[in-house]
């Protein structure tokens, strides 16, 4: 069910091979209120792991934590052994409102530039990256446009560029797609499924969507709202046995596909009070 | 419709109210001290701008102006810059900054006659007080303006303080921080004048002063029609600046009106 890196993928993937990131009954407060409750689950180099649950129920606090955002109240996150205590360069966010993620007075070029100048790499080196990356995303023929200039989907592409410019061994996707028309959607859920594969990155991806959970996990974690204490945040884990690469049409017809469908449904259904 | 046409239907009205006066001037054959035919005010206007008069005294206003502008404006740059970042300094500070807020500036014109005697210095350092203000309070607003996602951003990039205000602050703060500064440009000029006016023998404030001193109410209606020009064509010459530099961030930053003090 995991896919491996392809190998000799340069950079990313070396330093996306040995990633392994392990949640030991984790929990978080916030205001007060606990968000995560008891939370174990693991994440590895090349997974694409997707999480959903409905609103309130912390998918946006898992990606928090991930990101070393925000610190665990219990349990323990683990990165390779270690605990995360802060951001990471190599780890990445894609955040839902592209809008505001991207700097208006730079143009597409000068966007993607702001990582690679927060690497430290040098100048002479940016140009040929920076045209790489947008080649990736299907920005190479809008580099110097400005962000008014782009329509969302290019935006959100744009965003996508900027955070594969990190070489992130974990892509954190924060609802990326949810602010974008149906048919956008759609290609950008093929692109990020490609690129995913490429760089061997480890992908936890948070949707509302349940179709597109099963369409591009390798596992669905279903989250319940409001966990109270003694009872986990996590819900579900469900693998997802659908082969790769997947197709808009056939997966979506594939009847593993309509049997994990009704069977998050109903774990959804359940939930509701 | 054209340029010409809007100009035109711009200039109807005060050429109208002018030629109003000029007639009701000579229906009534006003021969008072305050006022002066509009005719006799252009003519004024005309020799002093042709002798060198407004000159030389649009010379003294601005550099005295300007030297204030600097100073405050980036003082309170400096400061509003600092205060944005750090809430340790805002909050030691803010109590302190609103109480020197409202002393009106020229109400230290007799300390910095004391000070500095007449003069440029005198003059100029009035002005920079009235221009600190502005500049601190927006730019202060503006730096804690920006957009908590970039910073989010930022963090994840792991980007130093000094690449953090440089590449994601100072830039979305920029287009907010040159309103203020348009603004203090209006505030050192009226506050230049002022001074001029009150205690300071040169310049546009002095000449309007001397012109109704010595009985000459078209030349001091003449020095007052030019200073309003000039505040005028510094204002749109700051506005195009402005839309040049800025042609993302149209008027859509609110700005509070900020009184002369």
């Amino acid at each position: 069910m995991k896919r491996d890196p392809i190998p000799g993928n340069g950079s990313s993937a070396s330093g996306a091979t040995r990633l392994r990131v392990r949640f030991d009954r984790v929990g978080l407060d916030l205001g007060g209120r606990r968000i995560i409750n008891e939370l174990s689950f693991s994440l590895e180099a090349g997974e694409f792991v997707c999480v959903v649950g409905p609103s309130g129920c912390g998918k946006t606090s898992l990606l928090r934590l991930l990101a070393g955002l925000y610190q665990p109240d219990s349990g323990a996150i683990l990165r390779d052994g270690k605990p995360i205590d802060g951001p990471s360069r190599d780890v990445a966010i894609v955040f839902q409102d592209y809008g505001r993620a991207l700097l208006p007075w730079r143009t597409v070029a000068g966007n993607v530039s702001l990582a690679l100048e927060a690497a430290g790499v040098p100048a002479k080196l940016r140009d040929g990256r920076i045209r790489s990356l947008l080649d990736q995303v299907g920005l190479g023929a809008h580099a110097a446009k400005f962000l008014n200039q782009l329509s969302g989907g290019m935006q959100q592409r744009l965003q996508i560029a900027r955070c594969l410019a990190q070489e992130p061994a974990l892509l954190l996707m924060d609802e990326p797609f949810g602010a974008l028309d149906a048919m956008t959607r759609q290609a950008l859920q093929d692109e990020v499924g490609a690129i995913a594969a490429q760089t061997g990155a480890a992908v936890l991806f948070i949707t509302h969507d349940l179709d597109e959970a099963i369409y591009l996990g390798d596992r669905v974690l279903a989250l319940v709202a409001g966990p109270v204490r003694g009872q986990s945040s996590l819900a579900r884990e469900l693998p997802v046995a659908l082969p790769r690469p997947r197709d808009q049409l056939a997966s979506r017809e594939d009847p593993e596909y309509l049997r994990l469908r009704r069977e998050l449904f109903e774990l959804i259904r359940d939930e509701r009070p | 419709m054209s340029v010409w046409r809007r100009v035109l239907r711009a200039l109807l009205l005060p050429t109208g109210m002018l030629a109003a006066g000029e007639i009701v001037m000579r229906v009534q054959g006003y021969a008072g001290d305050a006022l002066s035919k509009p005719t006799d005010v252009i003519v004024a206007l005309y020799r002093a701008l042709a002798d060198g008069t407004f000159a030389r005294a649009t010379a003294q206003t601005l550099a005295s102006s300007f030297a204030g502008l600097a100073l405050g404006t980036s003082l309170g740059l400096a400061v509003g810059l600092w205060f944005g970042l750090s809430f340790v300094a805002r909050s030691l500070s803010a109590p302190t900054v609103e109480a020197l807020r409202t002393v009106p500036a020229v109400a230290l014109i007799p300390l910095s006659m004391l000070a500095f005697g007449f003069g440029v210095r005198m003059e100029s350092s009035v002005v920079a007080f009235a221009c600190i203000w502005p500049m601190l309070i927006l730019t202060q607003a503006a730096v804690r303006q920006v957009e908590p996602r970039l910073l989010e951003v930022a963090r994840m990039l792991q980007l130093p303080r000094s690449g953090r205000i440089s590449k994601i602050i100072m830039p979305a703060a920029a287009p907010r921080i040159f309103v203020a500064f348009r603004i203090s440009v209006g505030v050192a000029l009226v506050v230049g004048i002022t001074v001029e006016i009150a205690a300071n023998p040169y310049g546009l404030g002095y000449l309007a002063v001397t012109s109704q001193q010595n009985l000459r109410p078209d030349l001091m209606l003449a020095t007052i029609l030019w200073i309003g020009l000039l505040g005028w064509g510094l204002n749109a010459a700051l506005h195009g600046a402005q839309r040049r530099a800025f042609p993302l961030a149209p008027d859509r930053v609110a700005v509070p009106q900020q009184g002369t003090r």
